[in-house]
């Protein structure tokens, strides 16, 4: 059976096959249709809408569909059925499944929250960019988030070049238009430039050896984003040195 | 001196200063290709140093040069440190830059005295001023507003910033007369009103407007006001420097947010400061006492505590407990409650519950008789709430209060390269 889905987190292609699926057309859905789905594919074969959702399916469906658990597909179908036989189940927000769903949504919006703050862009000079530079990053996301994190870069950064690269596939922004391409490799990312020694620098002055709290640091910033971002080289060396920091602010 | 220096400089002498949010302004982006930046109304966190603070912005000085001598800060005129001071076109370039780096949401800026404070809020206002008229800036300025600053400085520096604050700095004017001979309590609230005045003012016109683009055939542009400081206003105070308890930080807390609509009180545990002066305490103020403090403040503003209940201890917040459990500990009498027909400001009054967990309750509980489980559902903290609830099949036992009351074990911090 043809995948349906056009990239990973296709829930535009997956909300149009649904109903299809809930009459019982599902027999190509494999726990694992989430790690078959191309990244950018041939468009979905469109679906007929007979079942009516709850209002906030949609945005639940959504975040789910960028979940990395290759059984996030067949977990909405499954509730899907359930809301289908059972309509006011919509309201028992302490569902087990609910609370499961609910969970890998909270856990997409975190992604996404990350990498609106911890991508970071790197000068790279180019002759053909707008301004004769752009500015490039490496990220690896942990979850299917690069499309839903554009439109923050795009507001953000519109009238300025940037790409963000990740092995899961890329985003270029020319100042104008916003284009996809395949998954890059770490090699790819830029090296550190000019500017970045100033930032490296304010990192370290804006920390206070008086107050160290290493376990609140890694809560809010996950080691597993630390290689991703060039002020946590130097983390070893502040948590080192605070006592003795600590000791001269408070001698003298 | 070189800009690296001069950042050392001027970003340590600024890390004192608790603030570092940039919630709550306008929406903005710079879609039409003129500037750079957006703010969508929630802050970010670009990063996080070791001290477990947030990096949201920019956050320095323009100059630590200072005519001031208050005794707790490290730029005091007194104070042995080394000097420097930002050129305006300096601290313009680095908030672009490191806006481009994607590690801030914007700017910061504060200053120690130099000249006069007219003068040195006029250098301030002038980088906020450049970055919003010259570079089209869209992200986040928060301006720290010098005490006694004119009035029509203060009404610039709103045009330009989404926050503006002004430390109170300690918690009694005697305080502060005592440790900061130069500042005047009095002054800092008639500037505190004054700018709580304005942004009621900027609140009205900006309803008015839109009460007048609502008529039919009004151009959608028609008669917007000019902003004013959209994020308002936010004080910082020093906590452990002076004798104050916390019962009159509390209260003090209390009447600022009523009374001049903060946004924010920010309280920060007095850090030994190189070159100390001899009045104040060689020892740090316990950072867990700050921490009871933001946890008292937050039950006061979204939990429906009061400033005098919220202290149960004579004078100060439980070390021990959180001041919710602490609460809940010294009135017995309030539980257990039925978690099917408890009303909702009795529910947030339960240790584990949050407002989150409080509103799913309700609402499930419109469909069915609510069990263990679904308390268990709410997640892991919801499990200190059991010996306070009553539920179809769960009753709590006699003790399990009291076994909440046993002192809990100091919580160890992980070392992070052992």
């Amino acid at each position: 059976m043809k995948l349906p889905l056009r990239h990973p987190s296709d829930w535009d292609g997956f909300a149009a096959q649904l109903p299809t699926l809930l009459a019982g057309g599902d027999a190509g859905w494999t726990r694992d249709v989430g790690a078959q789905a191309a990244l950018f594919g041939e468009a979905a074969e469109g679906g007929t809408q007979v079942w009516v959702p709850p209002g906030d399916w949609d945005e639940l469906g959504r975040r789910v569909a960028m979940h990395a658990d290759d059984t996030r597909y067949a977990r909405l179908l499954a509730f899907a059925r359930r809301l289908q036989a059972e309509p006011a189940l919509w309201h028992d927000v302490l569902d087990v499944e609910r609370r499961r769903l609910e969970s890998m949504a909270r856990q997409v919006g975190r992604e996404i929250h990350k990498m609106h703050a911890f991508v970071r862009f790197r000068e790279v000079t180019d002759e053909q960019a707008a301004g004769g530079h752009r500015h490039v990053a490496w990220f690896e996301p942990a979850h299917h988030v690069l499309r839903a994190v554009a439109p923050f870069f795009v507001r953000r950064f519109a009238q300025h070049p940037w790409a963000i690269l990740t092995p899961l596939g890329c985003l270029h922004w020319d100042g104008q238009r916003l284009s996809g391409a395949g998954p890059a490799r770490r090699e790819d990312a830029p090296p550190e430039d000019a500017g970045e020694a100033l930032w490296l620098t304010y990192y370290r002055s804006i920390f206070n050896p008086a107050r160290l709290k290493v376990a609140a640091m890694k809560k809010e910033m996950p080691v597993r984003y630390w290689a991703l971002m060039p002020e946590t080289r130097q983390i070893s060396e502040l948590v080192r040195a605070a006592p003795r920091r600590e000791g001269q602010m408070r001698g003298a | 001196m070189d800009l690296q220096d001069k950042l050392a400089i001027l970003a340590d002498a600024a890390k004192y200063d608790a603030s570092c949010a940039s919630s709550g302004g306008d929406k903005r982006d710079s879609l039409d290709r003129r500037g750079i930046g957006s703010t969508n109304g929630h802050g970010i966190c670009h990063a996080f140093t070791p001290d477990g603070r947030c990096v949201s912005l920019l956050k320095v000085l323009l100059t630590n040069w200072c005519v001031y001598d208050c005794l707790y800060c490290v730029n005091r005129k007194s104070s042995e440190t080394r000097r420097a001071r930002f050129g305006i076109d300096e601290v313009v370039g680095l908030t672009l830059s490191f806006y481009r780096r994607n590690v801030i949401e914007g700017l910061f800026l504060s200053s120690g005295i130099i000249r006069s404070p007219d003068y040195t809020m006029e250098q301030v206002i002038e980088v906020a001023r450049r970055l919003r008229e010259q570079e089209n800036f869209r992200g986040y300025i928060h301006l720290k507003t010098i005490p006694d600053a004119s009035a029509e400085l203060v009404e610039r520096a709103g045009r330009y910033a989404d926050r503006l604050s002004i430390n109170v700095e300690l918690p009694s004017a005697a305080s502060l007369k005592a440790l900061a001979p130069e500042k005047d309590a009095g002054g800092i609230e008639r500037t505190m009103s004054r700018i709580h005045l304005r942004l009621q003012a900027a609140r009205e016109a900006r309803r008015e407007a839109e009460a007048v683009r609502a008529l039919p055939g009004v151009a959608p542009r028609a008669a917007a006001p000019p902003p004013f400081a959209p994020a308002g206003q936010s004080t910082q105070l020093i906590v452990g420097a002076d004798a104050s308890d916390d019962r009159a930080v509390l209260q003090l807390s209390h009447r600022l947010y009523r009374s001049q609509g903060l946004r924010r009180v920010y309280y920060s545990a007095y850090s030994p400061i190189p070159h100390a002066s001899a009045a104040l305490p060689p020892q740090a103020a316990p950072l867990l006492r700050e921490h009871r403090l933001y946890q008292a403040d937050w039950l006061m503003r979204f939990y429906g505590f009061g400033a005098d209940e919220i202290v149960t201890e004579a004078g100060f917040l439980s070390l021990r407990h959180d001041p919710k459990l602490a609460w809940a500990l010294a009135h017995p009498e309030a539980f257990p409650l039925d978690v099917d027909r408890a009303p909702r400001e009795a529910l947030l009054r339960v240790p584990g519950l949050g407002v989150g967990s409080v509103d799913k309750l309700l609402a499930a509980r419109q469909r069915r008789r609510l069990r263990r489980a679904d308390l268990l559902a709410l997640g892991p903290a919801a499990r200190k709430a059991l010996p306070f609830l009553v539920a179809a099949d769960h009753r709590p036992r006699a003790g399990d209060v009291q076994a909440l009351a046993q002192p809990a074990p100091v919580p160890q911090q992980a070392e992070l390269f052992g």
